[in-house]
């Protein structure tokens, strides 16, 4: 018996789980690796030592999810060729430039940088050594600019021409400019922030409960966090909102399926729960706030969003009949749980930064234990939002241009791709797995740099 | 020159900077277990080459990069089509890379002897690989009309591909070998010598193999000529002095002698192939060359531009690291990894 196996389906999901698993590790390496550069800064500034001692306890936790950071992203990079050549033949003339000048002008800076920070401390000058962190940080906002602009590309295609059947540049200062990625950027370099903010409180809270280790890194830890927090709470709102009513203009048919919104309205109304019957598109119980869905996109409480069915004909009379809406729950409820996550981090913050500036944060056990907790949030948000981001950009893999179905590689067996996705999926298991156990134990502070073990290392 | 030729040289050039930097760190990966008796001389060890490995890695990633921006179908057909070999060569690069940072953060001796054993198996497999993959190309491979690879996994498995990943293992251990002689001390240097000595006859053989086999396995020398010119003959002449030179103890022009015979045979291949990135044996005529496989002039221009201005930026940075941590490391060295 033959089995045949949906090369197409499983491209998809493993697109989606080692994509979903790199940017697992990425917003922490983005917003951690400003917030040590701040702290080591600090240290020089005032020679204090409690700062210098921050500076490593946060940095080992930061190297530990910098790794797999690292390692996963190469997948990534070669991911593309194996199992979306279609696509690669197709878009390489626009899209492969962002992601050469990343490797180019990001990769080589960071880890070159990184290598020098984590073995250079009794080489540079303490000035440097804080320079040199300040050189890895920056390149790690480089990168992610120059991944977004090739993802950018995807969703809002612009500085090309299609000639002989592919899209070739015409404007690469056009690309760089794409209203796209400056919406998309500051977000994502805010959840960063969010993101470093909500894992230093949620360590700092544990030590503050627990009392095992001095307090005093903790404490300032703690209020330094908190400020970071409300920055990257707030900036990753505006953000988020000045995507959306980008997103209005660009691709309406991803707000209308962030929306449940069947039918365009005017004014519209926001949906704050609708559970609906996707197939027959219509509600089954919906409760929408009138105008608040105007007010997100146009910033007044009057103007047209347009809705699911209206859009679809309006694709089928520009690409020829099909089926233009991505899955429409899956859009909504990935859309929702991440601002939701997000106004939640928000008053979390908010209330913290009461309670610092009361000086009575450290009493508060139920509020330093719901910190712990809140680590998971910026990671659903940070998921959801590019679930959101990329399956309501679907059927498309390039906005109006490619379809996914049409990006596959052609010729690589469903079988092969299965066997990767498989062996991909059991190794970061594996390595998640090992990642975990070291963030906990250097998180509580049980272990100090690598001690030699006693015992002579097996076979040599 | 066409811009198409100088983005063929600058992947050679990428190419070069990938096996001479991260070359030597693997073949320190695979010394690691022959060459550290016990766990502080194998944290000695990793730490030569800790603050430099992952810059050296990106020496591929922007190889990858780079054949994606210049030569699109390239990339497209070449990872595609040889895609059980990459994926291995990424499971390898990942369990490598992880262990690195992972290995020292904790005393256990198996989760350190769990970890030493992905960077030596790691470190192995993917020259190894590489080795086959270039064999391959240079050989060529069934590539249809479409520029679709139509070969399973066995048709890169044949005796040249397999000989070419055991010569670019056995030099670029080599390679890892001499490394280690320069950035040791004490005992080690001693041990890093004899292995260098020994590895030195059996790199030196395979190579000429590979040589020969190339001669009759694919067309470069017929298209290079019968007298194939200094390059190649070059590869193999620094491949023989290196010999020499490990014997009377100048390591460090032993060490340049290795890199520049890496660096003349991703040349010599290179030219072979020109212009050609990618043979097919299927028809000549549906190989592909670096104008069928080529983006349009408008970016190849905007990338000229790019790498001109930042290759050297990042030579000049990667060449601080190198100078920061120029010292010998030993057992009393502060060891971070
Ligand atoms: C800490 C994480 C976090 C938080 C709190 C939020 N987001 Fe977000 N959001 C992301 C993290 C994120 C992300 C993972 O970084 C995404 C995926 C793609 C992108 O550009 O950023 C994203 C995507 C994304 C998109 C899709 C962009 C596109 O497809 O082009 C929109 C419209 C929003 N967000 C809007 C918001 C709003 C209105 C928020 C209000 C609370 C919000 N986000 C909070
Ligand atoms: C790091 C955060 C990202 C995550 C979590 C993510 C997630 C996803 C998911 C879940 C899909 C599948 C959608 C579907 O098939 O229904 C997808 C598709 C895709 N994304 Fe992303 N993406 C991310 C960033 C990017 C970036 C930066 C790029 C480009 C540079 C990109 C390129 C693609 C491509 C080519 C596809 C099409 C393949 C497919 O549909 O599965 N993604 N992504
Ligand atoms: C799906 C597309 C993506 C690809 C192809 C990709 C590629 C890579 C690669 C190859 C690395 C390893 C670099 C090294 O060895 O030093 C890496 C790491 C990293 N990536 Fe991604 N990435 C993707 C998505 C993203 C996204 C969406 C972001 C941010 C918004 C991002 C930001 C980073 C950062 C900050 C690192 C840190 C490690 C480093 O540069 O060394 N990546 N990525």
């Amino acid at each position: 018996m033959q089995v045949i196996i949906d090369s197409l389906a499983v491209a998809r999901w493993q697109f989606a789980m080692t994509t979903i698993y790199h940017f697992f590790f990425i917003p922490l390496t983005l917003g951690l690796s400003i917030l040590i550069a701040i702290i080591e800064t600090a240290y020089v500034r005032t020679g204090d030592e409690t700062y210098k001692w921050m500076t490593k306890f946060w940095g080992k936790l930061f190297l530990i999810n910098f790794a797999i950071g690292v390692v996963t992203g190469i997948a990534l990079e070669f991911q593309f060729g194996m199992n979306w050549s279609e696509f690669s033949r197709f878009v390489g003339d626009v899209f492969g430039a962002p992601l050469a000048i990343e490797a180019l002008l990001a990769f080589f800076l960071e880890s070159t940088f990184l290598g020098i920070w984590i073995f250079g401390w009794d080489k540079l000058s303490r000035g440097l050594h804080a320079g040199v962190m300040w050189l890895v940080a920056i390149g790690s906002s480089i990168s992610a600019f120059w991944i977004l602009v090739a993802n950018s590309f995807m969703q809002h295609p612009v500085g090309y021409t299609i000639n002989d059947g592919r899209a070739e540049m015409t404007d690469f200062f056009a690309l760089i400019t794409n209203p796209q990625v400056w919406v998309q950027f500051p977000h994502v370099l805010a959840a960063g922030i969010t993101t470093a903010a909500f894992f230093v409180l949620g360590i700092s809270a544990y030590h503050l409960r627990k009392k095992r280790l001095d307090l005093k890194p903790f404490r300032r830890s703690f209020r330094i966090a908190i400020v970071y927090a409300i920055i990257g709470t707030v900036l990753v709102i505006l953000a988020g909102h000045s995507q959306t009513q980008h997103m209005a203009q660009t691709q309406p048919m991803k707000l209308a399926a962030a929306e449940a919104l069947w039918n365009s309205e005017n004014p519209a109304s926001f949906s704050l729960l609708t559970i609906g019957n996707e197939p027959e598109r219509r509600d089954v119980v919906a409760f929408r706030i009138p105008g608040m869905l105007s007010f997100l996109a146009h910033n007044r409480f009057t103007g047209e969003v347009k809705g699911i069915n209206q859009l679809e004909a309006e694709y089928e009379g520009i690409y020829g009949p099909g089926n233009y809406a991505p899955p429409i729950a899956i859009s909504y409820w990935t859309f929702r749980i991440m601002v939701g996550a997000g106004f939640l981090m928000l008053l979390l913050a908010l209330y913290g930064l009461y309670l610092v500036l009361k000086e009575k944060y450290e009493g508060k056990t139920w509020y330093l234990r719901v910190l712990l907790w809140a680590i998971a949030l910026p990671y659903i948000a940070n998921t959801t939002g590019w679930l959101f981001a990329e399956i309501g950009r679907q059927p498309w893999i390039v906005f109006g241009l490619q379809l996914t179905a049409d990006g596959v590689s052609s010729t690589v067996p469903g079988g092969l791709v299965l066997l990767s996705f498989v062996g991909f999926t059991l190794i970061y298991g594996a390595l998640m797995v090992a990642d975990v156990y070291l963030l906990r134990k250097y998180a509580r502070g049980e272990s100090e740099g690598p001690e030699e073990i006693l015992a002579p290392a097996g076979a040599g | 020159m066409d811009l198409n030729t100088v983005w063929f040289i600058l992947i050679a050039v990428l190419f070069i900077g990938y096996f001479f930097l991260e070359g030597f760190d693997y073949g320190v990966g695979v010394l690691l277990l022959f060459l550290g008796k016990d766990d502080k001389d194998r944290r000695v060890i990793i730490n030569t080459i800790g603050p430099h490995w992952d810059g050296n890695e990106v020496w591929l990633i922007t190889a990858g990069g780079a054949m994606f921006a210049a030569f699109p179908n390239w990339y497209a057909t070449l990872f595609s089509g040889f895609y059980l070999a990459l994926f291995l060569m990424l499971l390898a690069l990942i369990v490598r890379g992880v262990a690195f940072e992972f290995r020292s953060k904790d005393r256990h001796p198996d989760w350190r002897s769990l970890w030493d054993w992905m960077i030596f198996v790691g470190s192995l497999v993917t020259p190894l690989l590489w080795g086959v993959a270039i064999a391959n190309i240079v050989r060529g491979v069934p590539i249809d009309a479409d520029m679709n690879y139509v070969g399973g996994f066995l048709t890169l498995l044949n005796p040249y591909a397999l000989l070419g990943g055991l010569a670019a293992l056995a030099v670029l251990t080599l390679h890892g070998a001499i490394f280690l002689t320069l950035k040791t001390k004490g005992d080690m240097v001693e041990r890093a010598r004899s292995a260098a000595r020994r590895l030195w006859l059996p790199a030196v053989i395979l190579s000429v193999l590979f040589a020969v086999a190339t001669y009759f396995a694919t067309d470069i020398f017929t298209r290079l000529g019968i007298n194939p010119g200094i390059v190649p003959v070059g590869a193999v002449a620094t491949l023989l002095a290196a010999g020499w030179l490990i014997r009377s103890r100048r390591e460090g022009w032993a060490f340049a002698m290795t890199g520049l015979a890496i660096a003349l045979t991703i040349i010599t291949l290179f030219m072979g192939l020109y212009p050609r990135v990618m043979v097919s044996s299927l028809n000549p005529a549906w190989s592909l060359t670096i104008y069928n496989a080529a983006s349009s002039q408008y970016t190849l221009t905007i990338m000229t531009i790019v790498a001109l201005v930042l290759v050297p930026v990042v030579l000049i940075y990667q060449g601080w690291s190198y100078w920061v941590f120029r010292e010998r490391i030993g057992r009393e060295s502060t060891l971070e990894y």
